[in-house]
């Protein structure tokens, strides 16, 4: 099957806010920030990243947290604010943002590709049951690639993922879920 | 936003927030506890998602009290008769039927209040919602998963579910009281209007219990107190634990 692959609005819209002139090299810069959960996707990747602004000296920076009590937002924080600092911005400040509700869409291409690659299934690789939650079996294993897997629990190693089990290389992995 | 508002709102936030703290933190009282692996990780991911709301919530109350206070201290620093969260939501955690049983009905409970709180006027409450709601979603399925199992399970699980359902159903007349604060802010198009939500919560409640084989008790008797600050005594017991470790090493940082 060929398909025209489209790159979702959303995404779009992030890449426009991303080549932001004045705060281009800050956002390149906070690649370097790693989800402390996901050490191979950056905030950037999973779209925790929502914003920066620079006002003169004074940078704030934007997150939002996946899930409500996702326990990596303080290391985030303190990590964007001690590399800022240790590239000459004193002055920043982190901000949590709640609306819009952090959704999977907003997770970047290259962040799927390395998400699967690290052994945990991106959100695609599933699809939803009727109910719009995550399927109880098919979500492709990232180690075999095989659509024969079941799920063995609804909440994996942190809130935003789910548990599988692929029945033909006998793989537990992770599942990134979709909301 | 009047002054009236204002201190209804902060009210109102602290209310969920001492709700979510709560019941988040009777969940977290299963981690190692589990049946089996997969479950404890699923009851710790819930525990979270829970506190995580209680967080927003007390953060936003702190913000409105705009005296000093921030998450930790309404979290950490109030006694028991200054919580105000629903009795259902303190109950010890109980046998595993008791616990899923209670989580039902709960989970119930905000599949059908969180929407409302979505078209809230304020801005803050609407943005927990929508975050919360999703989350919801996964709880209602694994609570309803498990007492269709128990309840239909053995003659020991199904005996055990029941008895749960019999001894929580009293508690949960209480989730639809509205008192002079929310009535205000429901008028406001602030608060949600739980009174109103009751009669679909006993229908989608009522079919899963049937599905499950177990008994929808009759209305025969309820408690309520704990909009008022009067808990049973297990809350104290609770607190006791959950601010020991703040209480003596305040402002203590790791």
């Amino acid at each position: 099957m060929n398909e025209i692959s489209l790159m979702p609005e959303e995404q779009y819209q992030r890449l426009q806010q991303r080549h932001a002139e004045d705060v281009r090299a800050l956002w390149d810069l906070l690649d370097a920030i790693k989800d402390p959960e996901i050490p191979a996707l950056s905030i950037w990747d999973l779209g925790i990243l929502r914003d920066v602004q620079r006002n003169g000296d004074q940078v704030t920076v934007t997150i939002t947290p996946t899930y409500s009590g996702c326990p990596a937002m303080d290391n985030i924080t303190t990590d964007v604010i001690q590399l800022l600092h240790d590239n000459g911005y004193s002055d920043a400040t982190v901000k949590l943002s709640l609306s819009p509700a952090w959704s999977s869409e907003w997770m970047s291409p290259e962040g799927r590709k390395k998400l699967r690659e690290y052994g945990i299934a991106p959100p695609e690789d599933a699809g939803l049951d009727d109910d719009g939650l995550t399927p109880d079996a098919h979500a492709a294993c990232p180690h075999c690639a095989s659509r024969h897997t079941r799920r063995i629990s609804e909440f994996g190693s942190t809130a935003c993922k789910a548990l599988f089990q692929c029945d033909d290389c006998g793989e537990p992995f992770d599942y990134f879920k979709k909301i | 936003m009047s002054d009236q508002i204002k201190q209804a709102t902060q009210e109102y936030a602290t209310r969920l927030g001492d709700d979510s703290v709560v019941l988040g933190h009777r969940i977290s009282e299963w981690v190692s506890y589990g049946p089996f692996l997969e479950e404890d990780i699923a009851y710790g991911n819930v525990a979270l998602d829970y506190i995580g709301r209680a967080r927003m919530f007390y953060t936003y109350a702190a913000e409105l009290a705009d005296d000093g206070r921030d998450e930790d201290d309404f979290a950490y620093m109030r006694n028991d008769r200054e919580y105000r969260n629903l009795l259902l939501m303190e109950l010890p955690k109980g046998d595993f039927a008791y616990s899923q049983v209670r989580q039902l009905f709960a989970d119930v409970y905000y599949a059908l209040m969180l929407p409302e709180l979505l078209q809230s006027k304020d801005e803050t409450l609407s943005a927990i919602a929508a975050k919360a709601i999703k989350e919801t979603k996964y709880h209602l399925r694994r609570s309803r998963d498990w007492v269709l199992r128990l309840g239909d399970g053995t003659e020991e699980s199904h005996q055990r579910a029941q008895k749960a359902v019999d001894q929580l159903w009293g508690y949960t007349h209480e989730l639809f009281d509205m008192d002079e604060t929310e009535q205000l802010l429901a008028d406001a198009g602030i608060g949600v209007d739980v009174a109103g939500l009751r009669d679909r919560w006993l229908e989608m409640v009522s079919v899963i219990l049937t599905e499950a084989t177990l008994t929808v008790p009759e209305d025969s008797w309820a408690v309520r107190g704990g909009r008022i600050g009067n808990h049973t005594e297990n809350l104290g017991h609770m607190l006791t634990e959950m601010q020991i470790v703040h209480r003596s090493h305040p402002g203590c940082k790791w």
